[in-house]
């Protein structure tokens, strides 16, 4: 296996996670030991089956979890060079960090606009600027000004997926960790929806952490990649070599090596064994 | 036959046979239907923002309103009295988010609905040991607030509006006014409804809580202050005063938990049709009083055939 040799660490990382270990409700422990870097500049995805963790990892970041009555009770999580794990959610944006969460969550009695203002709560920097940075949210997405004035429960998926990401920058974020954006969404616009965050990525400098389990788009725009199995990092490396890479090919990509299977053929092996092998 | 007559026909036989008189009713049910309506906001604001069933929002009324009469009676002039109790009500926001809210924070709904009674236990006890509790008479000529009445002769009847009721009205209506501009157009205002619509988002964006959270029970105090002026004027100041708190609840049925116009007009609803049903349908058919039950019973009817209320918020989903 090739994560005997990671690949080189990056120059400053903007966000590292430490062995971080997390228990709900003080008794399911979901996550045994997570640690990751993102790079200053980077766009890094999580990526995984259903349940592995790559939720419960975003909103240890983020400090959500205490909503959810979870915990890290273990390891520690540095941004920018100083711990965040006592932080409120709402400090934690003020220095830029912000998490954009599975399923939109719009603000649905809102309109789109109200919705992307709301994302403007922590700043102090004065009216004109924040105007300027909804000019720039426009921008990047033309069609949120088209709806501009329409309640955001009656917009598309897309579009609600796009008022969540313009929400997000509004707080003029230096990073956004973004969970599942393609959920529930139309090939074409999940890969409209990545052209953006790679543009915002190199234009603006946003680092992203991005949980996905559409591996396949994921590792098309991401330059690093960890892979959550059960609350654990199985393997990690730059995408290209994910993409690469025989396990990663069979059980997260869906190309098989010898052509069609049958069921017939399916080995009986504990998948957790081959990985750690 | 004759039953039907005095149930159906007399009462409206009643109504355009005095015209004036009806005008009086209407005007007497939209004054209490004004207070109704407040209290109402009051409670709607704070399940709006953080689902919590308000029960102390009778007693914050009662609470400012003797806050106000008893620093009025410890020698603080009346204009200042009004900053003052407004403080009152501020530290008694950050006390409640701070010492009740925030350690019950993701407790079950029904456990920050019993504090919330336990808070307005608290209240009565306090009240009663600062400002005693023997009934005072508001401070009305002290605020400036105009007595005497207006007195008008349409059709030929005669119609009085008392100055002090007018102002009641017209004071709500600066204040709800002023409340939904706030809500509509600041940013804070925007905060609170982004809080209404979805609690883990607006965590996530970064709105603050507790921020959130002691300003909007410091504006139910504000609203409670407003309401127990215009009532304690009416009535007197006293712990009864919470009694009318409780027409709020048969309001929010009608007006829907989480719509302020609902409770707007939720609450001018309920005043108007009690005062006329009192007194064309209770007084003559059933000896009065009805004004204590009509409003629940009315309320019941409305959620048999719509639970959400006449302006519940619609929960939008997409298909």
């Amino acid at each position: 296996m090739n994560n005997a040799n990671p690949a080189p660490a990056p120059a400053t990382p903007i966000l590292s996670v430490n062995n971080i270990e997390v228990i709900y409700d003080h008794v399911i422990l979901v996550l045994k030991g997570v640690s990751l870097t993102v790079p200053t500049g980077g766009i890094t995805a999580l990526l995984g089956a259903n349940g592995a963790g790559k939720t419960t990892t975003l909103k240890a970041i983020s400090n959500l979890l205490h909503a959810e009555r979870g915990e890290v009770t273990k390891g520690n999580i540095i941004f920018e060079g100083q711990q965040v794990q006592s932080l409120s959610p709402n400090e934690l944006v003020r220095r830029g960090c912000i998490q954009v969460m599975e399923g939109r969550h719009c603000f649905g009695h809102l309109s789109v606009e109200d919705n992307l203002m709301t994302g403007a709560f922590t700043r102090r920097d004065g009216n004109a600027a924040i105007r300027d940075d909804l000019d720039l949210v426009y921008q990047y997405f033309p069609r949120l000004k088209v709806r501009r004035a329409s309640q955001a429960g009656y917009t598309s998926g897309g579009e609600q997926q796009m008022t969540a990401i313009g929400r997000a920058l509004m707080s003029k974020p230096k990073m956004i960790l973004l969970d599942e954006p393609s959920m529930g969404l139309a090939p074409q616009l999940v890969e409209e929806i990545f052209e953006i965050v790679k543009k915002l990525n190199e234009e603006q400098g946003v680092s992203f952490l991005l949980a996905e389990q559409n591996t396949n788009v994921a590792l098309r725009f991401a330059k690093y990649g960890y892979i959550l199995e059960s609350g654990r990092i199985v393997l990690d490396g730059e995408a290209k070599a994910l993409r690469e890479n025989e396990d990663v090919k069979e059980f997260y990509l869906g190309i098989g090596g010898e052509g069609r299977k049958s069921f017939k053929d399916v080995k009986h092996y504990k998948r957790r064994k081959r990985w750690l092998a | 036959m004759d039953f039907l007559n005095s149930i159906l026909v007399k009462p409206f036989a009643d109504m355009f046979g005095a015209p004036d008189f009806l005008l009086q009713v209407l005007w007497e049910g939209l004054v209490s239907g004004v207070l109704y309506a407040l209290i109402a906001l009051g409670f709607v604001l704070i399940y709006k923002s953080s689902r919590i069933f308000n029960f102390a929002q009778g007693i914050m009324v009662v609470f400012a309103a003797l806050t106000l009469v008893g620093l009025h009676e410890k020698g603080v002039p009346a204009l200042l009295a009004v900053p003052l109790t407004l403080l009152v009500m501020f530290i008694l926001a950050v006390a409640i988010e701070r010492v009740v809210l925030r350690p019950l924070v993701n407790q079950p709904d029904i456990i920050l609905f019993m504090a919330t009674i336990g808070i307005t236990l608290f209240l009565v006890g306090f009240g009663e040991i600062i400002f005693g509790g023997e009934n005072k008479v508001m401070i009305t000529q002290e605020l400036h607030i105009p007595t005497g009445s207006f007195e008008f002769e349409p059709f030929g009847g005669f119609v009085s509006i008392e100055q002090k009721d007018l102002t009641a009205v017209v004071g709500a209506i600066v204040l709800v006014a002023g409340l939904l501009l706030f809500l509509n157009k600041s940013k804070m205002g925007r905060a609170i409804r982004a809080l209404g619509d979805d609690h883990q988002a607006a965590l996530s964006v970064g709105i603050s809580l507790s921020t959130i959270w002691v300003l909007v029970w410091f504006i139910a105090g504000v609203i409670a202050l407003a309401t127990g002026i215009v009532w304690g004027a009416r009535a007197g100041v006293s712990f009864a005063l919470e009694v009318i708190a409780f027409k709020a609840l048969p309001v929010l049925m009608l007006g829907g938990l989480e719509s302020v116009l609902g409770a707007i007009i939720g609450g001018l609803a309920i005043g108007v049709l009690e005062k006329l049903f009192e007194i064309y349908w209770g007084q003559p058919l059933l000896g009065g009083n009805t004004e204590t039950w009509f409003a629940f019973v009315f309320a019941l009817l409305v959620l048999l055939f719509r639970p959400q209320g006449l302006f519940g918020e619609k929960i939008i989903e997409r298909v």
